[in-house]
């Protein structure tokens, strides 16, 4: 469980998240809605805690993350905005890299990156150097990355960008996957097909601020319009001006 | 701890991997100054031996007015060319570089001579030429001899002793060492093995921290339950295995160069053997640390991996300043100056080469404030990696 509470932070004079306060549950996947600068992967920073917040505070299954980081970080795994891999290291030495960096005994950690390599379907790449990686084998790799170490809670920030339609698909059935492992999945986006595809509760945010989070049956109704892409553009037309 | 040494292997890892870099860090560094220092040194000494060796050169014009003279500098093995040239065709010959060094005996120079009034000459030379500047400088020593030898007779045949024209006698007394006068040579290696040692680990730390960002791992890894000291210490120690080992690669390179330098033929002895070349690496270890602390602090305030090549250029030539400092005001091995890292290494070195003692005290000052500024360094990165502008 991944829990943003009354969470602000500031840059300079720009207030890039206001109080923004909501859960995404084990076993579903949460989608962060907003368009471009508002504040999301600000918010999704202060909850795998490499931002602190000005106030508030962000829990992993109730672990404060800025007062216990090592044990909070122990139950996340983490796909930064930039997911970059080492390139002249192979598939497996750059998740082995960060296995290790968890504490991982290699013994387990050689078993993991089999179990994950078999799941996320990257066994023929595994021992090839990354330099020439598509991006679909690439967030393939970073995805393996965030995931060494089993966590319960997993968050994404915009995994899909830069991937073509397939291997869009093929990250949504891994992330579904995933869900039904019980996992807790938090994801940012600023696609609307995707959020609506893919997730079982929606947080839109808006200059900074959390606007809705519901289901996205709910949101629809909510709004009283026919496609969540219509919702989303209502709830936000009241404080961005979008239209 | 344990954190650290894996951070170390995989830096160490990539960077083995990356054979450009490698080549460029471990051999055209390491390599490129003993070569050039070699060759600079064996044609530096070759062309004064030479020089020295060769008889003179001179064209005379109007030998006819001073035949003693003449006679004189046959007897002291100059070759002569007689040629009839005015004085006007003496300087355009010269100037275009036809001839070196023209002599000219005027008119008027044997009438004079007779009369035992100054008998003029004229030498013809080009002063920026430093190649003719030398032959000029020849000539007019034995010009000067040949007179000051007709002074003494003239004052003889007066009843005068010659010893009243020789109110002081000069006699210069050259402490110079063999080794102390090859030092003056050698005294440039030290900054080009401090500067191969930095070139070593150059890459890696701009790859390991400005790379790191730019290709965006860095806030990934930043994610991680790992203490950002570890991260920042496990790099500079990656850092420094490279640059210890370009150090090596340096001196035993330079201990090969002076194997094939002809410095005992000019009565010198540099002192670079083996021993030697471990004292030095001894001497230039405590260093390492501080310059790869120093490479990894400032890198990591810049945004790029151009933008961190662009200062770490300009820190390359930091340690050349106090090594410019001690050669303009020939300073000496002392323990006050001990405390300035690559000053202290820069004279220790020196002190080794000329076969001068050394206190064991001041090799340990100058190990230790070189590794107190490291730390400070390593210290000083690691809480800027705490910061939240790491992110850029």
């Amino acid at each position: 469980m991944i829990e943003a509470r009354a969470l602000s932070k500031r840059f300079g004079a720009l207030d890039a998240v206001t109080q923004a306060t909501f859960t995404a549950r084990d076993g579903q996947i949460t989608g962060l809605l907003g368009p471009n600068g508002a504040g999301k992967s600000t918010c999704l920073r202060m909850l795998y805690g490499v931002l602190a917040p000005d106030s508030g505070s962000a829990c992993i299954d109730g672990i404060d993350i800025r007062g216990e980081t090592s044990a909070a970080r122990a139950h996340l795994g983490v796909l930064p905005h930039a997911a970059g891999l080492y390139n002249n290291l192979t598939a497996r030495e750059n998740i082995t890299y960060f296995g290790s960096l968890h504490g991982m005994h290699p013994e387990r950690l050689r078993e993991r990156t089999a179990g994950l390599a078999r799941s996320l379907g990257m066994e023929s790449f595994l021992e090839r150097r990354v330099k020439g990686f598509s991006q679909g084998q690439r967030i393939k790799v970073a995805l393996a990355r965030a995931l060494v170490h089993d966590p319960k809670n997993l968050i994404l920030d915009e995994p899909t960008n830069g991937l073509d339609v397939m291997a869009i698909r093929n990250l949504r059935e891994i992330l579904l996957a995933l869900r039904d492992q019980g996992r807790c999945i938090l994801f940012s986006s600023h696609v609307m097909q995707e959020v609506a595809a893919l997730c079982d509760r929606v947080v839109i945010i808006g200059r900074g601020r959390v606007l809705a989070d519901d289901t996205p049956q709910s949101i629809r109704e909510g709004s009283s319009a026919a496609t969540l892409e219509e919702a989303f553009l209502r709830v936000l037309g009241d404080t961005e001006g979008v239209g | 701890m344990r954190a650290l040494l894996i951070v170390f292997v995989k830096e160490f890892l990539e960077n083995l991997r990356d054979r450009r870099t490698l080549v460029s860090a471990l051999l055209f560094g390491p390599l490129f100054g003993p070569l050039l220092f070699g060759a600079m040194v064996s044609r530096m000494l070759n062309q004064s031996m030479v020089e020295s060796d060769e008889p003179l050169h001179l064209t005379v014009a109007g030998a006819d007015h001073a035949p003693g003279l003449i006679r004189y500098l046959e007897s002291q093995d100059v070759k002569l060319v007689f040629a009839a040239l005015s004085e006007g065709d003496a300087r355009t010959a010269v100037q275009s570089g036809r001839e070196q060094v023209i002599l000219i005996v005027p008119v008027d120079y044997a009438a004079r001579f007779t009369a035992a009034l100054p008998a003029p000459l004229l030498l013809v030379a080009d002063s920026a030429d430093s190649q003719t500047r030398k032959v000029a400088d020849r000539a007019r020593q034995l010009l000067t001899a040949y007179g000051s030898g007709i002074a003494q007779l003239r004052l003889q045949v007066r009843g005068v002793s010659p010893l009243l024209a020789v109110p002081v006698a000069v006699n210069d007394i050259d402490v110079a060492t063999p080794t102390g006068r090859a030092v003056v040579v050698l005294g440039f290696m030290t900054y080009f093995v401090l500067f191969a040692m930095l070139m070593g680990g150059l890459y890696l730390a701009i790859d390991s921290t400005a790379g790191e960002r730019e290709r965006g791992s860095l806030e990934a890894l930043l994610s991680l339950p790992v203490a950002r000291g570890s991260l920042v210490g496990g790099k500079i120690l990656a850092t420094c295995a490279y640059m210890c080992a370009s150090l090596a690669i340096s001196l035993t390179a330079f201990v090969c160069v002076f194997r094939f330098v002809p410095l005992e033929r000019l009565g010198m002895s540099a002192n670079l053997g083996v021993g030697t070349a471990l004292e030095f690496f001894a001497i230039c270890v405590p260093f390492v640390p501080l310059g790869a602390a120093l490479m990894a602090f400032v890198a990591s305030f810049t945004r790029s991996y151009r933008e961190a090549q662009t200062y770490l250029t300009s820190v390359l030539l930091v340690p050349t300043l106090p090594i410019a400092f001690a050669s303009i005001y020939s300073l000496k091995t002392r323990s006050s100056l001990m405390f300035i890292p690559s000053l202290s290494q820069h004279l220790l070195m020196t002190s080794v080469l000329k076969d001068e003692p050394i206190a064991a005290a001041d090799v340990l000052v100058s190990a230790g404030s070189s590794l107190c500024i490291a730390m400070m360094l390593f210290v000083m990165t690691a809480k800027h990696w705490r910061r939240e502008v790491m992110l850029g």
